[in-house]
């Protein structure tokens, strides 16, 4: 009897992030990976929620409801061009909140660093 | 994040083995640790370890005072119930609702046929053939529900070596004191026969198969919550 693994049915139900970030790499776009490593109060994503970002602002996954997704990516734009990771902070205490706050009033921190080729 | 490394773990998770990818956030530097080969000389071994039961993502500092950001990736967790009896109807829509990968092993064509469960859970054969294909490994659970031994106990056995996080067997005490003594003499240590939940279930007085699969399925969430629930405190 010729059956489709289980896994191919139940992993089709959602998407990976960190799977589709290395076929945009693959496919020879430049990448960056974001991920909330800190959360303080009511944050809208756990810790380890990626967010993964080309150089040309596409997007997937989320790091927070919606709240600070744009920032992530415009600064998303500075790590894929300069190499370097940088760590963000947002939050009702930043002063940005009034920007990019989260609307429900907690804090998180988001490592975005770029997909790199060189071992 | 390393093209390697991330490739790597993608690889891992796609053969459901448990991988940690280690970010230094001070300088960005990585490496990927996987289960079966982490050493106990590792800096933040207590720390991996403990990760690799809970599957939660989070920060850690080692001993140096240097602060760490661990991704991790644990295969989802898949239960696999040998017997495709009328409790396993019950218990395969409810396991799926509550996120597991379900798969149902049967032999007797007259109880694994399409008519009863999904193509896509359904391998109509001997549990010696299918887990030679797709074997158990930690992040699954094994609940044997056909009552035979020439069934179940083969797929009971390759549990409790694999160190599958839940293993149960459905069977009066009379039937798991028969099944303890089939154990003992294939060489089976005691720790590992003990770990059976025989009969299987929480004693929720359940009756119906849809309440014995409710108390199987609350069973196996325990066995895979409560451990880790316990680490934290």
């Amino acid at each position: 009897m010729e059956i489709r693994d289980s896994r191919d049915v139940s992993s089709a139900h959602h998407l990976d992030v960190l799977a589709l970030a290395e076929r945009w790499v693959r496919s020879g776009r430049r990448v960056a990976v974001a991920t909330v490593v800190e959360t303080w109060g009511s944050a809208p994503r756990p810790v380890g929620s990626h967010l993964v970002i080309d150089s040309d602002g596409n997007f997937e996954g989320s790091v927070s409801g919606g709240c600070v997704e744009g920032a992530v990516v415009s600064e998303a734009a500075d790590v894929i061009a300069s190499g370097k990771p940088q760590m963000l902070e947002f939050g009702v205490a930043d002063e940005t909140a009034w920007r990019v706050g989260l609307s429900c009033g907690g804090r998180i921190r988001v490592y975005v660093e770029p997909v790199t080729d060189a071992a | 994040m390393r093209l390697d490394l991330l490739s790597a773990l993608n690889a891992a998770r796609d053969r459901r083995e448990a991988a940690i990818l280690v970010t230094r956030l001070g300088d960005g530097s990585q490496r990927l640790v996987q289960r079966a080969g982490l050493s106990a000389g590792d800096p933040l071994f207590e720390e991996l370890e403990r990760r690799f039961r809970s599957g939660s993502s989070g920060q850690v500092t080692d001993p140096s005072g240097e602060a760490h950001f661990l991704t991790v990736s644990v295969p989802a967790p898949r239960l696999v119930v040998i017997g495709a009896v009328h409790i396993s109807q019950a218990l395969l829509p409810m396991a799926e609702i509550a996120g597991f990968d379900v798969t149902i092993i049967d032999p007797r064509t007259a109880f694994a046929s399409e008519d009863r469960f999904p193509a896509r859970v359904l391998r109509a054969d001997w549990p010696e053939d299918v887990l030679q294909a797709a074997p158990l490994d930690p992040y699954t659970a094994v609940a044997a529900v056909t009552h035979d031994p020439k069934i179940d106990d083969f797929p009971l056995m390759a549990a409790l070596n694999a160190g599958c996080f839940y293993v149960g067997a459905l069977g009066s005490r009379k039937t798991h004191a028969r099944r303890v003594e089939r154990f003992q003499a294939a060489g089976l240590s005691e720790d590992q026969i003990g770990r059976i939940r025989a009969p299987i279930g929480l004693a929720i007085g359940a009756a119906s198969p849809a309440e014995i699969a409710v108390a199987v399925l609350g069973e196996v969430i325990g066995a895979l919550r409560l451990a880790v629930a316990r680490d934290r405190t």
